[in-house]
């Protein structure tokens, strides 16, 4: 994941790309068969180990997503990491720090 | 630049910080299938708690006129009103049509953009539903020269 958080004035804007195959469950595989959906359901964002975003996403997010958001009264310094999981239940978390 | 074992450690410190600590604001979060398995519109805001639902021009959809490839079309969402709870993005001609649901809270701004893939030009929308329950919408159409599903 690649987490960029860039702070200006009284806020900070994050930009993330995650790395995911984001599988639709709509496409077809060689042999006709349905590609079983594998996809991430929910993504969270914390400032400073505290929690300040929630985000439930569908199959129709773009393969390696891309989410901007801006984090009021987050500073130069802080902390903000982000948390996927999936529909398979894996996870995996980044931080990165604003500046 | 951090290198990869201290990212890995802090990882593991906000793993943990996670797992203990509990967030009460977001314990309605659990993954909303319903609207998610929503085919229209108004079924998915419905879902997602909305009662009622008003075109509205504080709420802004941003997303390109026409865009070459459907499975990374730019979607944005964002309202100047205050006191909302959630926020969706949704494609009316998508299989399932909510794309993305974002829970706002007081210290983030309610300003979203993301990455969708869309199967044919369609009208994609911002939705915004307030803690009572009332609805705002926005729409725009997406033209998609290239499909994004299916294959």
């Amino acid at each position: 994941m690649r987490i960029r958080a860039q702070a200006s004035g009284d806020k900070a804007t994050v930009r993330v790309l995650m790395s995911h195959e984001m599988e639709s469950g709509q496409r077809k595989d060689a042999a006709g068969k349905l590609v079983p959906a594998w996809y991430i359901q929910e993504v969270t964002a914390s400032l400073n180990g505290k929690q300040v975003l929630a985000a439930e996403w569908g199959p129709a997010v773009s393969k390696n997503p891309f989410m901007q958001f801006a984090i009021k009264g987050a500073k130069a310094g802080d902390k903000v990491a982000v948390t996927w999981k999936d529909n398979k239940g894996d996870t995996r978390t980044d931080e990165a720090t604003v500046s | 630049m951090q290198t990869r074992r201290e990212t890995l450690k802090q990882s593991a410190v906000v793993a943990g910080l996670l797992a203990t600590a509990g967030f009460p604001q977001f314990a309605q979060a659990a993954f909303n299938k319903v609207a998610f398995d929503a085919k229209s519109v108004q079924d998915a805001a419905k879902a997602a708690g909305a009662a009622s639902l008003a075109e509205s021009k504080d709420v802004t959809i941003t997303g390109p006129d026409i865009a070459e490839n459907g499975a990374v079309v730019p979607l944005g969402a964002s309202t100047t009103l205050a006191g909302v709870k959630q926020l969706l993005v949704l494609v009316e001609k998508n299989p399932a049509a909510l794309v993305a649901l974002f829970h706002v809270s007081d210290s983030i701004e309610a300003n979203f953009a993301t990455r969708a893939k869309m199967g044919q030009s369609s009208d994609v929308y911002a939705v915004a539903i307030m803690a009572d329950g009332k609805a705002f919408f926005a729409k725009k159409e997406v033209k998609v020269t290239l499909g994004g599903c299916g294959g």
